[in-house]
């Protein structure tokens, strides 16, 4: 399992968790990210790992439990 | 250009054709600490080059993207990117938390979602141009006709500047993209355009559109002055990128039919050819370590992301163009606060101009050998001065 957490004070908006795991994360009118669901799968696990990895801003946290 | 002794490296560094980027990287990736070298405008600058280092120094709150610091490094002679002084709105040239307020008035505008519902728009600017390109006859310049017509089209239209215009803008922005403009001829450049756009902020103060400055203006968060800058940003950003990288881009696939019409290899040609290299200045106003070396407060930096993008301890094979591979970590879009804002329109532009382009025109091939295609050694940014087709 996962937690996912997001710091939308830090997001600048720039999309790449969306375009990496678009079931997991989703941007909100005003451009910052939101976490639709935690992912239940590996391979969804896997992409918001890798998104939590190239957020410009550090935004995201991926906590293993 | 000289050199000194204590600056071994010329810069910036001959780009070698189709070998891109530098094969000098390699060697400074390699290195202990930093390289250090001279600007043409004799400023000592360092060198950032591993994949690793260069998200450090553009995430690092010591480090400043304002060039109102003294040491910060220029381009050109003396000129280069104006400040916020010079310029108000111009954002990228701002520091946090200053800069929030800017981006945060426009990351609405340029969400995923947002750059999805301007497909159409886009499709339909591409197809015309292509329309336009099989009307004339059998041959082109893809450059002047597509690449540099779309990106500009695109962003003109989604600012609400007259097509009619777009000569002017575009020649102004050639100026303030080449490294051998004067600064007298940047400054013309920069107020040509801040005066035009001031101009027609005013117009559509009094008769609104459907565009972008229209509802920044109905918002009220910028003020006038703020909002010329802002749209003389995202004009200048929009358009000159996205163009030199949609002609590698066709001159790649060109080679590599296999990969035409897949997604993955816009990403994949955003890491390879990293246009936007010596975009993202640096100055310390702090003492900082990066990569094992100290920099002292007021010295500058550049993290050369071309550099960082063919890193090999993050890309297998960095020197291939391989769209298999997971291109998504690179940052030819920077890193941190300032990470390109227009990335996803990009991404959109580059999928639908080269699918579009390859599909209605498969017989598409260069008239003139590779070899002796133009590549800009004079520009900011990596790309071709022309790209000789026919069909
Ligand atoms: C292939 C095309 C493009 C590339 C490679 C590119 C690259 C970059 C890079 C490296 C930066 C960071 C600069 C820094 O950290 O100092 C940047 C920032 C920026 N880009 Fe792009 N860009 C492209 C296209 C566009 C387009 C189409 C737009 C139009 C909307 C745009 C608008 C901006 C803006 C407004 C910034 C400043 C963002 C900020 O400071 O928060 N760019 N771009
Ligand atoms: S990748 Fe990071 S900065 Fe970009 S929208 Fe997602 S959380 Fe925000």
């Amino acid at each position: 399992m996962v937690h996912i957490s997001v710091d939308t004070e830090r997001c600048v908006g720039a999309g790449q968790c969306v375009l990496s795991a678009p079931d997991v994360f989703d941007q909100d009118d005003s451009g910052i990210v939101l976490v639709l669901e935690e992912p239940a799968d590996e391979p969804g696990r896997e992409a918001a790992r890798q998104a939590g990895l190239i957020c410009p801003s550090q935004a995201i946290t991926v906590k293993e439990s | 250009m000289t050199t000194t002794d204590r600056c071994p490296v010329a810069f910036p560094l001959r780009r070698p054709g189709q070998s891109f980027p530098p094969p000098e990287y390699q060697d400074f990736r390699k290195q202990d600490g930093l390289v250090r070298t001279t600007l043409p405008s004799g400023v000592h600058v360092w060198l950032v080059t591993r994949h690793e280092d260069v998200r450090t120094v553009l995430t690092d709150p010591r480090i400043s993207s304002n060039p109102s610091h003294p040491g910060f490094p220029r381009a050109a002679k003396t000129g280069g990117v104006p400040s916020q002084d010079e310029v108000p709105g111009w954002f990228v040239a701002l520091d946090p938390p200053e800069h929030g307020r800017f981006r945060k008035t426009l990351i609405p505008e340029f969400t995923v979602r947002k750059v999805r519902e301007m497909r159409p728009a886009i499709q339909q600017i591409v197809d015309e141009r292509i329309d336009a390109m099989l009307a004339a006859g059998n041959t082109a310049d893809l450059i002047a006709d597509f690449a540099l017509s779309v990106p500009s089209l695109v962003i003109s239209s989604l600012l609400g500047v007259p097509n009619a215009d777009r000569d002017f803008f575009e020649t102004k922005t050639r100026v303030l993209v080449t490294l051998t403009s004067t600064d007298e001829q940047r400054q013309a450049a920069s107020m040509a355009l801040l005066r035009y756009l001031n101009r027609l902020i005013t117009i559509k103060q009094k008769r609104p559109g459907d565009d972008l400055i229209s509802q920044l203006l109905a918002e009220g968060t910028l003020s006038k002055q703020e909002l010329s800058g802002v749209s003389m940003l995202l004009l200048i950003a929009g358009h000159e990128t996205t163009a030199n990288n949609i002609g590698l881009g066709v001159v790649t696939l060109l080679s590599n039919p296999r990969w035409i019409g897949d997604e993955r290899a816009v990403e994949e040609l955003l890491r390879y050819y990293s246009v936007a290299d010596l975009v993202a200045f640096r100055v310390a106003v702090e003492d900082v370590e990066i990569g094992g070396q100290l920099i002292k407060a007021g010295e500058g930096i550049i993290p050369l992301v071309a550099a960082a993008n063919h890193d090999g301890t993050v890309f297998d094979r960095p020197d291939e163009f391989d769209p298999s591979r997971s291109a998504r970590s690179h940052v030819a879009f920077g890193y941190g606060v300032h990470q390109c804002l227009g990335q996803n329109l990009v991404r959109v532009e580059m999928d639908i101009a080269y699918r579009t382009l390859f599909e209605r025109i498969p017989t598409l091939e260069l008239a003139v050998p590779v070899e002796e295609l133009p590549l800009k050694y004079d520009g900011v940014l990596y790309g071709l001065h022309a790209l000789p087709v026919r069909w």
